[in-house]
This record gives C-alpha cells, structure tokens and sequence, in this order.
C-alpha cells in the first residue's frame, strides 16, 4: 500500500536561460527535520521551513562565483559547508548574514561534492576519486590530493552512508562505456571497486540510489530500458580481494516503458519494497505527460500516480549529488514511516551524454519534486504490503461472508473509497490533533502506547492498548494495529512473564491484521496456550502458512481433554459443535434413510447382499456415536479444518504428526464426516462449520501423508476400512452426478437460445 | 386447428418504475404499494392478489411512506406534503404542506386517530385524522438531525424515531424525549459516516427493533434503553423492517435484496426465554428491498429490482395450495398496449407519453416455427409527450386507427391521426366537451364514430365523434349506485352494447343505441381481470382473477350453455394454479368458436366446439399433439390451447388479417436497465 497526498509549493523557480537546466542543485536537510536547504543551480542557499513553505535564510556568493556543489549542514556542528568554483570551501553558520565574511579554504584539487550525514562528520569527495574527512582538509587546505580515477574516468553519482559508527562514501563512475562503483570505507581507509555488470543495450544507467538495509548497502539502479536493478555490498566486516570484482545484481522491477527507452528517468528507493519513479508515463495514461509514481517492487504493481504540472526539471552535465539522511525525532503522523523508511537517500545522476534526468528528493515521507516553475513537496505513505492484502487469500466461500467483511483492508476502499484523502487526511490530523489534545488527560496517543508497551506492566498497557483500539478510528487502526501487534508479540517474546491475551484479542478483532503483518502472534499464542487467541486468529487471519497451520493443529490434537474443556472459545462455533454432537444423540436413522456408508458393499454387484443382524453389528456408527476428542477440542481442530492451505505445501508439515495424533484426527474427521452424511442434521445458515469437501480433504491429505504408517498400525485398521468405505460412497455419488450432469447437459442442448431480435415475423402453430 | 402468423413484437420498451413504499390493511387485506414516480397501486391479496387500482404518479410527487388508517390512504414524501387519496376516483384527495422539511416517514397509532410524520429538521409532527381530512396538532420535541423513520407503541402513548446515529423515545402526551439510544457506527472505513436508523418498530413489551445502514438489526430494551442484542446481517444497509400482527416475527430488507427473517422464539427446546433469533433469510430480489410487509401468511418485498414478491411463509400452510405459491408480479394487471385491428397499428402508453407504432410486413409464407423474412420493418410513427404534470392513466386509439385518445387525471386529450402512404399528420380536437375532465378508461367503438369515457361513480360518457365536431352524447349510469371506478371497457363489434366492469366486481352491460343499462352481470366474488363481447354472437365473456371464466349472453341475460358445462365440470387445476391474471380477452371473427386469452406467461386460445379437458386430461397437450398422427390427435383435443412459446406477455390481439400481435417484454431486459447492485466483493475483485 502506497498512497501519495496532495502536495504543496515550497518555493517557485526562476527558469534558467537553459530550459532544460534545473533551477535547484539540491535540497538537503538541516538538522532540524523540518528545515530544507536548497542550493539553486548558480549562486544562492535558502534555508527553508518545510511545514510552513518559509524561508528562514538566504546566502549568496558574489557574481561572477559559482557554487558547484549544494550546500550541506554539518550535523556536528551546525555549520554549512558549500563549495564554490570547485576549489573554495566555505563554512558559515546561521547568524553569519554574508557567505563572503565567512571562513573559506582552497584546497589543491576540484572538489565533486561534500557530504554530510547525522552521525558523521562531512567529506569531501575529490573528482579525482580522492576522499577526506572535511575536518583533516580545512586543517591543510593545501595538502597534496591523490588521484583515484584513471585518466578517462568521470563520476557519475556519489552519496555517503553512515553505518554502526562507519562511514562509507559510495561512488560510480564511467570509463569508456564501463561502470564502476567503488565503496569507499574510511577508518580504516579501505577502497573497494565493483564493475556494474552491462545492459544489453551498453546503455548507461539513469538514476542511482543506495539505501542501508540489514547491515547491508543496498544500491538501485535505473536503465533506460525500464529495468530497476538491485546490488547488495556487505557493509561490515568482509573486505573482498583487490582488484575488480564484478557486482552481483537482481532484477526488482520492470517498468512499462512501452516502445523505444526511457530519456529520462529517476527512481528512488522508498523502503524495501516501494521505488518511487519520476520522468516515466503513466502507463494508462496518454504520454507526453509527466508523472510521479510509486511501484511495488514485490507485487510489481504501480500503486500511486501523481500528474506533475508543466516538465519535470533535470539537470544536464556531470553534476552528481545525493544525500543521507538519519530521522531521529518524528511527528505524529509520519511516525508510521519512521518503521518502514530507516533512511532516506535521493539518488540523481545525469550523465554527460545531456540526459536530462528529473530530478527527485526524498526526506521524511515527503518527496521533493521540481517542476514548471515550482518546487513541491508531496508526502507520501508506504505500508507494508503482503500478497493477501494485495489479492485476498482465497477463503472457502459461504462460510464466512458476513464476517470476512473487512478481513484485509481493500485496495479500494484505501485508494478511491476515500479519494480526497490528501486533503481531508490534513484537516482529520488536525481535528485528530485537537481532540487528542482535549482528551490528552487519559488517553494516550499510539506512539505513547507503543512506548509503554516496552516498558509498562501488563495491566497498563493491556488498558491501554484496548481504549486506544475502541476508540481509534478506522483509518488510524489500519495502520496502528499491525505496529501494536508487533510490539506487543516483541515484548512478549523477550519477557516470558508479559502476556496481554485481551489486548491481542481486541486487535485480531479489528480485522486489520492478518498474519503476514505480524507473523509471530499465533506462535506466541500457541505458546502461551492461549487458544481462544488461536481461535481467532484461525478465523480472522487469511493467509495463515501452512506450516502454522499444522503447529496449530499438532498442539491442538495433543492437547489434553481437560486443559481446553476450561477455555472460553467462540460462542457460535461452540453451539454448532454442541449440535452436531447432539444431533447425534437422537438415532442414527430417520425415515428410514440408511445413509450411502452402509451400502458399501452393494455396490459390487457379485457380493451377495448381508444379512441385517449382520451388517448392524458391523456398523461402525454404533461405536462411533461418541465424539473421539472433547468438545472444545473438536471446536479447535474445526477451525484448522477450516483454514486455507494449499495441498502441496501442507502435506510436507503433516508428516510431522505421529501415529497416534494422525489416527486421533482421522477418527475425529470420520466423526465428523459421518454425522455429515448421516444424519439430517441440516447446517444452521450463519453458524462457521467445516464443509463436508473441506472434512474429505483432510481425509485424503492426512493418508496421503501417513499412508504407509497407517497400514502398519494396528489399530488404524478398522479406521481405514471404514474410510475406504467413505470414498467408495463419495465415488459412488459423483458417479451418479456425472450422470445427472450429462442428462442436464442434454437438456440445455436441447433448448437452443434463439437471438431474439426487437421484431419478427413467425408462423405458430397450434393444435 | 390451425396456422397464425405472430408479429412478435419487442420493442415496447416499459419500465415499470422501483418500488418505495408499502402498506398492508389488514382489515380488507388490501396492500397499497407507493412506486418512486409517484403512483399508488392497490392489490387486493384477498383476491388472489389483484392489481385493484392504480393511481397515477405526477412529477412533482413523490411517496416515502404510505399509511393506513382504517380504509383511507395516506402518503408522505420529500415533497413535503402529505396527501390523502380519494380511492373512488382515483386522485389525491387533498395534499397538506407539513412546514417540516422533506418528510421522511409517515405513521398512524393503532387507534387511528393521529398520524404521526418523521421531517427533515428534526421535528415529528403529529395530526389528528378528522372526519373528512387531518390537522395539525402539534410538534413533539425538536431534535438535531432529520427523523427517519418513526413507530408508535401500540398503546400510542409513546413513539420511537429513528433518527441519524440514535432512536428517540417520546412520549406523546408531554412531547418529551424519553429515551436517547445511541446506534454504533459500522467497522472500517464506514465509521466515519453516520449511520442512519432506516427503520424502526415498537413492540408492546416496549422492546424497540431498529435496522440501520451499518447494516445491523438491533433489538433494544425501550424501558431502560438499554441495547440487549445486535445482529449484524449485511455489510450495506438494513432498510426495511416490518412486524407480524402477533409480534412474533420480524422481517428486515437489505441492500443486498435478502430479506431475513427474526423470530422471537426460545434459542433452545428446553428453554423457556424467549429472544430474537435470525431464522431464515430470503432472497428473491437483486436490489435494494425499499418496503416490507409480513402479512398473515406470507412476506411481501419489494424494492429497486420493481418487482413486488409474496413469498408465502410454508409452516402456515397445511398442504400445497394456490396461496401457497411464491408469487412474483412484474407487470400491471391492465393494459397498457391499444391495436388498431383494421390499421395494424399499435399504441403503447408510458407515464410520460404515447408511442405510435406501425407493424411491420412479410408477403412470405412459411413453416411453424419459421421466421418470415421481413418486406417492411415496424416503424414508430409518432412519439406523443404529455402536456402537464400528471402521468397518463390511460389510453386508447381506435380499430382504423384514425383517432388517438389519452387522459391524465386532470384532463382528457383526443387527436385525429392521417395516414396517407407514409406520412402522418396529427391534429388535436380542440373544445372537448367540458363534461370530458378525466377518464379513468377510454374505448372507441367499432365504427369510430364513439368514445366511451369512463367517469367518476362508474358512469360513462358518451362523446360522438365527427370530423367537424364532437359533441356530447349521454352519460350512462349504474343503477346500483357504486361509487367505484370502472377498470375495465368493452363494446359489441355492431355498436350496440357495452360492458364495464368495475372495482366493485359488478359487471353493467348497456344498450348504447337506447342509451341505457341493459344488465348487470350476477355478481362474481373475485374482480373481472378482463372481459369482451363476442362480435357475432353478442356473448360477453368475462375472466376473473380467481382465473374462472364465464360466459354471459347479453340477449338472453342468462349464462351460456357453455359457461354452465364449465362451471359443473370445473376448471382444470393447472388453470386454475396460474398466478397471474388474464388480462385481456379477444375473439377470431372468421372462426366463432375461438376465445384468445393471454396472461404474462401463456396464449390461450379457447375453442368452444371441443370438450372441456377434467382433470385427467394432460392439459398442456401441445407438445403431445404435434407428435401424434393426423388419425390419432381428434381424440386427444380438448378446448385449451395454450402457447407458451411466448413469454412475458404484455399484450396480445389479432389483427383482422388474422395474425396475432404478441407485445413481449422480456423481464431480462427490464432487469438490464436497472441501476447496479450494490457491490459484492468476490474473491479478487
């Protein structure tokens, strides 16, 4: 789930006399996350308060300077470092009103960017290849600078990654066609190079961006050809051989780029799964237009499109710069984004072969996009995705269609169901705002919960969390629950003596989990023997896997009578059970209707028919008139029959089940299967009850996976007879289906549908 | 018997419009039945549900609530007013402004002396029903938010209003909110909406049953306000709710089209308290159930899908019977199509104008079963718009097809139609006679030189018509003094008799060249759903809605031979077991002995010479007869035949060239046109 608000101007841009040329060098962050410095493309640095499209402040170098390099903010220090004319270093800090009073160095060689991340110290990048600490520099400006790059090599694009107290400066570069990135460590200084495997088409890559991921860089990268390519380099401790290595690269996402290729292109990386893209069509809208859009690189699904107005703006020539970005102090609302957008990095490159690639930032959950003659911030929203959000799993049909309502949160109901949902979110987080300010006395907000949850004892925040749940509105649980389910499953995990069923309970409840979300909570349910939380989890969640769901089944079916007996378990699912069970109690036969089971043997035309006396004492019914497993038991061990799975995955974790658990549930399945077929006990509409094909397919899976065991046991032996009997009745029943459906087929043949046309003339004839 | 060709004809695009209200008397067993165009329908469900009357719908009227008191009607909508209907003369009586804002709900208590109405600002309005019309009596007090739906207790002293998000209880002498019960907003992203309280019932033990657009029925405590059960049974609205006479039973309507069924029975055998139990649910409509009614033995939906559905509720009956039947009526029990027979012309009548239709030609001759190639395809001649607000109730266009006439509740239209080769030129008559305001049925005579207005009271105008001029005749008035209006008009091919039957089931037959009643047909229990007067031998025949059929000779004032043969033997039960009405009888002048019937789903033709099939007989014996020789079929004949071939039948008449017009209107496209059911989410979707 991807989802791009309605954006506002930040500033407007002076167009420069090259149209194709962008008015903005870069933006980059100050330290307060609300700041935006903007470097324009000749002379000029604004400081910028986000939320209130202000400036703050604005420094400028004198005519006839250049600034070559946007501007950043030591972290450290809270100073600015800009570069001007390549050589000149300058320092200033906000009070200082004049760029040209300020401290200023020229050191020895070009300089191609400084960079600057929270948690780092600047450095300098030489176009050389050449990388300093920018303290060590200005100490000796004139300190001879080596050269890294070979004669003919040029960077094309650098950022600086700050990772567990290393700092890396990442660069590409192009030599003869070639591209190469090189990984540059500092304390220890270690360089590491890595040739970008070629493009069929020897094209060059459009956009770069790196993103720190699991202690591992991650670098993406765009073709012209719509290929989004991802490479992994380790970012601890293996130092690989010198030399050239060839990087490894995967395939993320392909975008539709129709005929011809992508003149330019910019993606960056949202989160682990969503890449936003900018300068490519919509693909369902007619080109020439310019979109922004956000992909699923999971789902290879396009999940939000935004029109930009008038061109997106690029910038031609060798010019390369990214950021980094560490957020450490969010607000409300982008609270959600600070789980799933560790960091934050803009990747633009552009090439010297005047591609002119839009040019994208991305910081805090607002992109910052410049184009027609604006600057505009779009905050945008990714949330994780799972494949049974995105299709909904297939649930067996009938039985749970009331209460599958809102089982996963539909795209829908998301996207368009609430469509100015830009606006409207605004002016609801300021509403939220108020009214979390006027009941501020009691009731604490998610991340105050999410606090406690860490920290606080069990009563608390199992308070808490359910007030927080019945009184939050929908599109606030939506997102909340998964992260409050995750916390409170982390905590639980770490803490044996923490365990909160109800809070838990109440969030199944909501129905905006399911177990992808949050794919330990049954386990830890499980563990807890908490089965009325399993309970509902078999229910609610969609997209249980299949080894879960036989762990449920494995503990269920071990579990002793009396420990489930005193459980409280789902009313409805329990009153069916109690029905079956005592739907049992009234006799066996009504009518005179002898169900298909004890004709078992009629249909083998040779056997002689049984003398009565006979078949009655064989009749299994008799013995089975009682439920093999207890009450609640068997509620339990219905809601894993109910559970989707696939057969192929499941049959794998049912071998794990011993002897006496696989004959246990097969009696309980025939139990089951018999008060089915045999009584006229007829389902009552409304009550959650496995169907007789989902009973039957256990049934087959079950011996499928214990076969031969089963034939070896002793006592499955009447067990399987009796089964064996079951599928002949089944055969027998389709068999005469078939027939049915063959006659009924006829039967439509034989009523041609004439197209009958607004007019005609015909000829009757009546007898 | 013989070949006929058939102008099938499909191109009669009606529409009958969603229904919105409902109401059950169940004092005469009449429903009224409000549709979204404005029109009142009235079913008698004593008589095998017979479409009894219709009021025509007006533009600017617009019906959300009907209501009962005793025999009078009345109706209120998001107009504003509230309107009593005059049912003799099929017209509102009077309509009152309530000064409340759109009205959303109108009820009257069990005593009949107040009606209680549900208004857009927030005010519930009660008045007093007075002898001859109602007044305003006071306001109970004003509350924020529209009411939507309202339901007295039946001791009348106090009222519950549905409300958006609440139910309020007053209570009626002070006028006083009571009671304040808050409805929950529904899950997910609907919980930012409000939910709106679609309908409500007061029981007598005080308990309040509301069903709400968050798609939950919800069963309150009204003493404590205290909410003691909440049924969730849709993922769209609950809009409908209806009680039954003992409050037993409560059925609610969805948007999905289910209507399920509470009963208030004891979950378990053993178990002596009682509680509201989901016991069945019904799905007999694809959209929106908008009215409800749980009559005696059944349940009467209806809603956007236009078709009105009595779904018999089976423990009451002991054995299968013709009550015990589902029951779906898609099209009005009258005509709406007019054939010119002499001109082969058709006119079809719509609330808001005439169509004029010439039928198409063929000069081949085939096989049965064949398609004739066509010479000339129909063309539609004339396309006629209403002048005024009022929807037309009916039409008519005469044998030559020469004159066209229509009437509206306020005023009568006649024009005078040319035909030459193609061209048609139409003229208004201008200065009708003034005694000519409006007409509940309108018939020309054979010859065109009569129009036959049927008038308030069960009189009938006569009104000569001329090329220069036409003038006023006579008014023809029932000797037995029936304030009810006429629904159905027939006259004899010579010109000298005609028949009207009326809501009263009385049948008049008059002598138009002496200008006086002539008979009354002895009075049948069940309402004539067609009649007509044979061409050569004067017989009236008439068909009811209990499906009998009855043959009257005019001259001789006595039933026929054959009528009495039929009576005796009785009528076949597969006849008899049809549910819907014939709605039209017309005969085969070049063979005498032939009575062509239709209902919806059959064409009967009806031959007199043959014997009358008993019960043994096959009755649907068309498909055996076609298999059997020449030699053999004589003795497997019997007077019905029935076509089914046709289905959906709107209209059929036989032309004097003698091939039959079949007007079908096939309910699937009907359903074609209807706006989309609400969404249902499939798996993937």
């Amino acid at each position: 789930m991807a989802a791009l608000y309605e954006g506002f101007t930040l500033c407007g841009l002076v167009p420069t006399q090259n149209a194709s040329d962008s008015a903005i060098q870069g933006i980059e962050l100050d330290g307060d996350s609300d700041h935006a410095l903007v470097t324009d493309s000749t002379r000029s640095v604004t400081l910028y308060k986000v939320s209130d499209q202000k400036p703050l402040g604005s420094w400028t170098v004198k005519q006839g300077q250049l600034l070559t390099c946007p501007a950043v903010c030591n972290f450290q220090t809270k100073e600015y470092v800009v570069v001007s004319d390549n050589k000149v270093i300058r320092v200033w800090k906000d009070e200082d009103f004049n760029l040209d009073r300020a401290f200023k160095a020229t050191v020895s060689a070009d300089v191609w960017r400084v960079h600057s991340a929270p948690g780092g110290e600047p450095v300098v990048l030489f176009q050389r290849g050449a990388v300093r600490l920018l303290d060590s520099l200005l100490s000796a400006p004139q300190q001879p600078i080596e050269d890294v790059l070979s004669e003919e090599e040029v960077i094309r694009w650098s950022t600086n990654i700050v990772a567990e107290k290393q700092h890396f400066v990442l660069f590409t570069t192009e030599q003869k066609g070639e591209h190469f990135l090189y990984v540059q460590r500092l304390n220890p200084n270690t360089l590491q190079k890595y040739r970008l495997e070629r493009e069929d088409s020897r094209s060059a890559p459009l956009s770069f961006s790196a993103s720190l991921r699991d202690k591992h860089i991650n670098l993406l990268y765009l073709y012209p050809n719509g290929c989004v390519y991802q490479s992994v380099v380790a970012a601890r401790g293996y130092v690989g051989p010198e030399g050239v290595q060839a990087l490894p690269r995967s395939l993320r996402l392909r975008l539709p780029v129709g005929e011809g290729e992508l003149g330019a292109a910019s993606a960056v990386a949202l989160d682990e799964a969503h890449v936003a893209v900018v300068g490519m069509p919509h693909p369902s809208a007619r080109t020439g237009k310019d979109f922004l859009c956000i992909w699923n690189t999971n789902f290879q699904t396009l999940q939000a499109g935004k029109e930009m107005a008038g061109r997106i703006h690029g910038q031609v020539g060798i010019r390369i710069w990214s950021y980094i970005f560490f957020a450490s102090n969010f607000n409300q609302m982008t609270l959600y984004l600070y789980l799933a957008l560790k960091i934050h990095f803009t990747p633009i490159y552009i090439n010297d072969h005047s591609f002119i690639s839009p040019q994208v930032w991305c910081y805090l959950g607002k992109l910052f996009v410049p184009h027609g003659k604006a600057l505009s911030v779009i905050p945008y929203e990714c949330q994780k995705s799972s494949l049974a959000s995105a299709l909904g799993k297939l649930r067996h049909a009938g039985i749970a269609v009331s209460k599958s309502s809102v089982a996963v949160p539909s795209w829908n109901t998301l996207l368009h169901g609430n469509q100015p949902q830009g606006p409207a979110k605004i002016v609801a987080t300021r509403k939220s705002k108020l009214s979390r300010k006027s009941q501020s006395v009691q009731a604490l907000t998610v991340d105050q919960v999410l606090k406690l949850i860490k920290t606080g004892p069990v009563d608390e925040v199992q308070r808490e969390v359910e007030a927080l749940v019945s009184r939050g509105d929908a599109q606030d649980l939506q997102l909340s629950v998964g992260q409050l389910a995750c916390h409170l499953v982390a905590r639980s995990q770490a803490e044996t003596t923490f365990y909160t069923p109800g809070a838990l309970a109440q969030l199944v409840r909501t129905q905006c989990l399911c177990h992808s979300v949050c794919p330990d909570l049954l386990l830890l349910a499980l563990e807890h023997k908490d089965y009325f939380l399993c309970q509902l989890c078999l229910q609610l969640f969609p997209d249980i896997p299949e080894v879960v769901t036989c762990a449920c089944l494995k503990t269920f079916i071990s579990v002793p009578d009396g420990d489930v007996e005193m459980v409280s378990l789902e009313p409805d699912s329990v009153s069916f059970m109690e029905g079956l069970v005592v739907a049992g109690a009234r006799g066996g036969q009504q009518n005179g209707f002898s169900p298909p089971l004890f004709e078992e043997d009629s249909c083998d035309a040779h056997h002689q028919p049984k003398p009565t006396q006979h078949q009655d004492k064989k009749n299994p019914t008799l013995q089975l008139e009682a439920c093999p497993v207890g009450l609640h038991k068997a509620v339990l061990l219905n809601e894993v029959l109910q559970t989707p799975y696939s057969d192929n995955l499941l049959l794998p974790h049912l071998k794990d089940l011993n002897t006496q658990q696989v004959i246990l549930f097969l009696q309980y399945l025939q139990f089951v299967y018999l008060k089915y077929s045999q009584d006229v006990y007829t389902q009552t509409p409304g009550l959650r009850s496995p169907t007789v094909t989902q009973v039957i397919d256990w049934v087959c899976l079950l011996l499928d996976a214990h076969f031969t065991v089963l034939v070896m046991a002793p006592d499955a032996k009447g067990l399987l007879s009796n089964l064996n009997s079951f599928v002949k009745s089944q055969v027998k029943l389709f068999s005469e289906l078939g027939k049915i459906e063959g006659s009924l087929q006829g039967l439509h043949k034989m009523k041609l549908s004439k197209d009958i046309s607004q007019y005609s003339i015909e000829v009757i004839e009546l007898f | 018997m013989g070949e006929f060709k058939v102008h099938r004809v499909r191109f009669f695009d009606y529409m009958p419009t969603a229904i919105r209200a409902m109401a059950f008397n169940a004092h005469t067993e009449k429903l009224a039945l409000g549709r979204m165009d404005g029109s009142v329908e009235i079913f008698n469900f004593a008589d095998h549900y017979f479409q009894e009357k219709v009021i025509p719908g007006k533009d600017s009227r617009s019906i959300e609530a009907l209501c009962w008191v005793g025999g009078r009607l009345f109706s209120a909508g998001l107009n504003g007013e509230i309107t009593e209907y005059d049912l003799e003369n099929l017209r509102p009586k009077y309509s009152l402004d309530a000064y409340g804002g759109p009205i959303w709900t109108i009820t009257s208590n069990s005593q009949g002396a107040h009606l209680a109405i549900g208004c857009e600002d927030g005010t519930v309005k009660l008045f007093e029903v007075l002898e001859e019309s109602i007044q305003f009596e006071r306001n109970l007090d004003r509350q924020k938010g529209r009411i939507i739906s309202l339901s007295w207790h039946p001791s009348g002293a106090q009222i519950a209003a549905g409300m958006m998000d609440m139910i309020r209880v007053f209570d009626v002498p002070t006028g006083h909110a009571v009671q304040r019960l808050l409805v929950d907003r529904g899950f997910g992203g609907s919980k930012s909406r409000e939910t709106v309280v679609w309908s409500v019932v007061f029981l007598s033990d005080c308990t309040i049953i509301s069903g709400d657009s968050a798609g939950k029925v919800q069963v309150w405590d009204g003493h404590t306000g205290t909410l003691v059960k909440t049924h969730l049974v849709t993922k769209w609205d609950v809009l409908a709710l209806s009680v039954s006479k003992d409050e037993s039973s409560v059925v609610v309507g969805t948007s999905e089209g289910t209507v399920i069924q509470f009963q208030f029975i004891a979950p378990t055998l053993q178990q002596q308290d009682k509680e509201w139990v989901r016991t069945r649910t019904f799905k007999n409509h694809t959209h929106d159930v908008r009215a409800l009614a749980e009559i005696e033995t059944a349940i009467v939906s209806g809603g956007m899908d236009t078709q009105l559905v009595v779904r018999p509720l089976l423990e009451k009956f002991d054995e299968r019977s013709y009550a015990s039947g589902l029951r779906k009526i898609h099209f009005p029990h009258r005509n709406l199509v007019s054939c010119a027979k002499k001109a082969g012309l058709l006119l079809f009548q719509f609330p808001g104008q005439l169509e004029l239709w010439r039928l198409g030609e063929s000069d081949g001759h085939g096989k049965p079963g064949d398609s004739l190639p066509l010479k000339r395809k129909p063309e539609k001649l004339l396309h006629l718009k209403r002048k005024g607000e009022d929807h037309i109730c009916c039409s008519a266009l005469s044998s030559c097809g020469g004159w066209l006439a229509y009437s509206t509740m306020s005023s009568v239209r006649l024009y005078r139609l040319q035909t030459d080769n193609n061209d048609i030129s139409i003229t208004k008559v201008p200065k009708l006679p003034k005694v000519l305001r409006s007409a509940h049925q309108l018939c020309f005579s054979s010859d065109s030189s009569k129009l036959f207005a049927a008038s308030s009271q069960s009189s009938v105008l006569i009104i000569a018509l001329s090329q220069s001029e036409c003038k006023y005749v006579h008014t023809l008035k029932p000797k037995s003094g029936s304030r009810q209006p006429i629904h159905l008009m027939t006259n004899s091919v010579d010109g000298k008799w005609l028949a009207t039957a009326n809501s009263d089931c009385e049948i008049h037959v008059y002598n138009v060249q002496k200008l006086k009643l002539h008979c009354i047909v002895p009075v049948y229990g069940s309402c004539p759903s067609a009649i007509g007067i044979h061409p050569t031998t004067n017989n009236l025949i008439n068909v009811h809605a209990d499906q009998q059929i009855f043959e009257y000779s005019i001259v001789e004032k006595q039933y026929t031979d054959w009528s009495r043969k039929l009576q005796k033997q009785g009528l076949h039960n597969l006849w008899l077991d049809r549910d819907t009405p014939v709605t039209h009888v017309t005969f085969n002048p070049n063979n005498p002995e032939q009575i062509l019937l239709h209902d919806m789903h059959m064409f009967c033709i009806i031959d007199q010479s043959l014997p009358l099939p008993d019960q043994k007989t096959q009755f649907y014996n068309q498909m055996t007869l076609r298999s059997l020789s020449g030699q053999e079929r004589p003795s497997h004949l019997h007077a019905f035949k029935i076509c089914k071939t046709f289905q959906d039948l709107l209209s059929v008449s036989l032309l004097d060239d003698q091939s039959l017009v079949m007007v079908e209107r096939p309910l699937l496209s009907i359903t074609s046109q209807l706006p989309a059911p609400v969404r249902q989410k499939k798996f993937a979707t």
